[in-house]
């Protein structure tokens, strides 16, 4: 199972405010390149698409190539409307499937 | 320590032989572009943009220029351009030349984020060049590009 963590800022949000988020997961991005000490290959198994939704609205997303890193980590801003459910999403090689759930809380301005 | 009681003019000529050679130098580098791409890198550019070549401007690759362990370099693109809904930033993605594939990520941004910023992770397998290029909505491509020395490499490597 892989364990996928999100981080907002603690600071108080006000509608207009652009609020760099933070999500990672735990995965090994296995390449495709590599070679077992015996020659054998070591198949692909990577994350190919990330997505992030705001209150049901797509804000962000990405595909994914064996380049990214292990436990792929992302930063990216959403601009603060209303306080809503930020929705994350990661699909990858073999089904791989992971949701995670936070909410924005917008302070009324 | 020695060096300072060698005469003057000693020391004039290995500086002007460091200069000759600092000139020869920066004549072949600037000979050098022409070929420093693989064709790869500049394929799967062309492939994003559909052929238009990308103008350098508006986008910011900020990554270390020395790292020493490929497998988890940390990178930042910025791309300085409004994220109106009907004018913004569409798509960030990101190459390498020297990698076993070109293709890095592609970002696909909206206008909720308010800003063109995205911060991730990659591998490098070797010294080599990385290219960050933006997808605008006026169709317009625009590029930065990063050489990154690598002293311990990743994606092959037991």
């Amino acid at each position: 199972m892989a364990t996928a963590m999100i981080l907002l800022p603690r600071t108080t949000i006000r509608a207009g405010d652009v609020v760099m988020i933070k999500a990672m997961i735990s995965h090994p991005m296995e390449t495709g390149f590599r070679r077992t000490d015996t020659g054998g290959e070591i198949p692909r198994n990577i994350i190919r698409q990330f997505s992030c939704r705001y209150a049901g609205e797509i804000v962000f997303s990405c595909n994914f190539h064996p380049a990214i890193a292990a436990n792929p980590f992302l930063s990216f801003p959403v601009l603060a409307a209303r306080s809503g459910p930020l929705e994350f999403v990661w699909r990858g090689d073999n089904g791989f499937l992971h949701r995670e759930q936070a909410m924005l809380q917008v302070a009324a301005s | 320590m020695s060096r300072r009681f060698l005469p003057p003019f000693a020391s004039e000529t290995s500086r002007r032989a460091v200069l000759a050679g600092g000139m020869a130098a920066i004549g072949l580098v600037t000979l050098r572009p022409a070929r420093a791409e693989p064709d790869d890198m500049v394929r799967a550019i062309r492939e994003f943009t559909g052929g238009i070549e990308p103008r350098a401007g508006k986008v910011t690759l900020d990554i270390a220029p020395l790292v020493e362990n490929g497998n988890a370099v940390s990178f930042e693109v910025l791309v300085d351009h409004p994220m109106r809904p009907d004018d913004h930033v569409r798509e960030i993605a990101l190459f390498t030349d020297k990698n076993p594939l070109p293709d890095v990520a592609v970002f696909r941004l909206t206008p909720h984020m308010g800003k063109a910023h995205v911060v991730c992770r990659m591998r490098l397998a070797t010294t080599q060049h990385v290219t960050a290029v933006a997808r605008l909505t006026d169709g317009s491509f625009w590029a930065d590009r990063r050489e990154v020395i690598v002293t311990i490499a990743a994606c092959t490597e037991e």
